[in-house]
């Protein structure tokens, strides 16, 4: 691993002006930043240790909806009894993601800033624009069964990783985030962004911006919702395609649909004209093969990965059965029914 | 780079041990190069495969991906402190009696893990064991004994309950 100098932050303001010098990481469970600094991938000359500040709380918000500190971590966060019941989706997509061992070290502002596993941004001896910018994007031409196929550019098709964060961006989460210019609230959609010329940055924080919170806003799908992963292996394996879907029923009708969908794009992808599709609709087959079909109109694929499309409208088909039917996916049980 | 080394102070198997270290040691490097105790294994060294596994404040993690100085004051327990007064783990025992391994490079870390995964009373289905075990990979494929040795811990541990209630 790189040599480089180690600072431990007693507050958050500490943390903050840590973060204004430049080549600094925030450090928190290390599940990421410590595997890339050991490939070479991240060579930060300081690393500016969060793990003391007191941001480990989840906590009730006046509005109805739920606080929680940036360094939960993420097994605390999906086995919260109040995260269980009252946004079981975001449990059941955490408990998707990684292992019991990860998901005790990784936290929740840390999982916001999980880097890509693409091979070649991993592979130091390959071009990438993501780790050298205008070096060039090997994954294009290459190989490319794991990549983009929505909102990708010419410059990077590297997915997000995270399962988490297709929850939150189905459950409308905002980030807050801590500067030298104070406090700042993102909604979910604008953290993280495409690749577009600029694929080295993953999100819309400034560097020495420092993730203190994740807001939930109430949510009011009940049972009818479901995280479907669909991955190579069983367990502990990133997602080809993935679905978080919630909706919220009156009468039979749909009346407020959220999808989001993970491992397609360089951020969690939801479309909102779509969604639209199934607002005041019936929950049947032929609505969610429409808004399915409607949702892949734009992708495109990149030769290995041409796969993904008709796997990501049949995983969205069944992942709004099951949301509808009120049967989400069990994450130990991974038949999938 | 001249990084001044970090004092800090871990309590390994009810041991406390005070230790300089520099910023880029991690766990697993200094149980096993400083500390000597070589049953923590590096497998992949980048969390993949679990061989790793060790309990931080009661808690299953990878050490690979620790920094240990980000892990002052804690308390860690390793495979070699999971045995008391010469007595093997129960879990220990039921790996024994179950034949839940072959080559043994993933034993340290399936035992760490599967001791955490006892105490954590998650699991409710034999699909439970295999999801929150599946951090701790076997080359040789013995899971189903792993499994298995789990599966008569978490038997005896529920019968023993019921017994007492």
């Amino acid at each position: 691993m790189i040599r480089f100098d180690y600072v431990r932050a007693n507050s958050v303001a500490e943390a903050v002006t840590a973060l204004s010098s430049p080549g600094t990481r925030a450090l928190a469970g290390g599940t990421n930043l410590v595997d890339l600094m050991k490939y070479d991938v991240m060579k930060p000359r300081r690393v500016v240790d969060i793990n003391r500040l007191p941001l480990k709380d989840i906590s009730e918000r006046e509005s109805g909806g739920l606080r929680i500190g940036a360094l939960v971590t993420n097994t605390a966060l999906a086995w919260d009894a109040r995260v269980a019941k009252r946004y079981p989706l975001l449990a059941s997509a955490i408990l998707a993601g990684a292992s019991p061992q990860l998901r005790n070290a990784a936290t929740t502002g840390g999982n916001l800033l999980q880097r890509t596993r693409c091979y070649y941004f991993y592979d130091t001896s390959t071009p990438c624009n993501k780790r050298e910018p205008g070096s060039g994007c090997s994954a294009i031409g290459g190989l490319n069964r794991i990549h983009a196929i929505l909102g990708a550019s010419n410059s990077c098709i590297a997915v997000h990783p995270s399962d988490m964060c297709v929850a939150l961006a189905a459950l409308d989460a905002e980030v807050e985030v801590v500067g030298p210019q104070g406090v700042r609230t993102i909604p979910f959609p604008e953290f993280h962004r495409l690749p577009g010329d600029d694929p080295q940055q993953d999100n819309t924080m400034q560097a020495d911006e420092l993730i203190t919170a994740v807001i939930l806003p109430p949510a009011n799908f009940g049972r009818n919702h479901t995280y479907l992963k669909v991955r190579d292996r069983l367990s502990y394996a990133f997602a080809l395609v993935s679905v978080a879907a919630a909706l919220e029923m009156r009468d039979g009708i749909v009346r407020d649909a959220r999808v989001a969908l993970g491992g397609v794009a360089h951020k969690p992808w939801r479309d909102n004209e779509a969604e639209d599709l199934l607002n005041g609709e019936r929950p049947d087959e032929t609505t969610f093969r429409a808004f399915a079909e409607r949702l892949m109109r734009d992708a495109k694929g990149q030769g290995h990965n041409d796969f993904k499309i008709e796997l990501a409208r049949r995983t969205i088909l069944r992942a709004l059965m099951q949301a509808a039917a009120g049967t989400p996916q069990n994450q130990s049980d991974k038949v999938i029914r | 780079m001249d990084t001044p080394k970090i004092e800090i102070a871990l309590t390994v198997n009810g041991v406390r041990h005070d230790i300089a270290v520099a910023p880029w040691e991690t766990l697993l490097d200094v149980l096993r190069e400083r500390l000597h105790l070589t049953g923590s294994k590096k497998g992949c060294d980048q969390g993949q495969c679990g061989a790793c596994t060790v309990l931080v404040d009661g808690e299953r993690i990878n050490s690979c991906l620790a920094l240990v100085v980000s892990r002052d004051g804690a308390a860690i327990t390793t495979v070699e402190g999971l045995a008391e007064g010469g007595e093997l783990h129960p879990l220990q025992a039921a790996f024994i009696e179950h034949d839940a391994f072959q080559c043994g490079y993933c034993t340290p870390g399936q035992l760490c893990s599967g001791v955490a995964l006892l105490h954590e009373g998650r699991v409710h289905t034999r699909e439970d064991i295999r999801e929150l075990m599946s951090g701790n990979l076997c080359r040789c494929g013995a899971y189903t004994n792993i499994a298995d040795a789990i599966e008569t811990v978490l038997d005896r541990q529920n019968a023993g309950r019921e017994a007492a209630e």
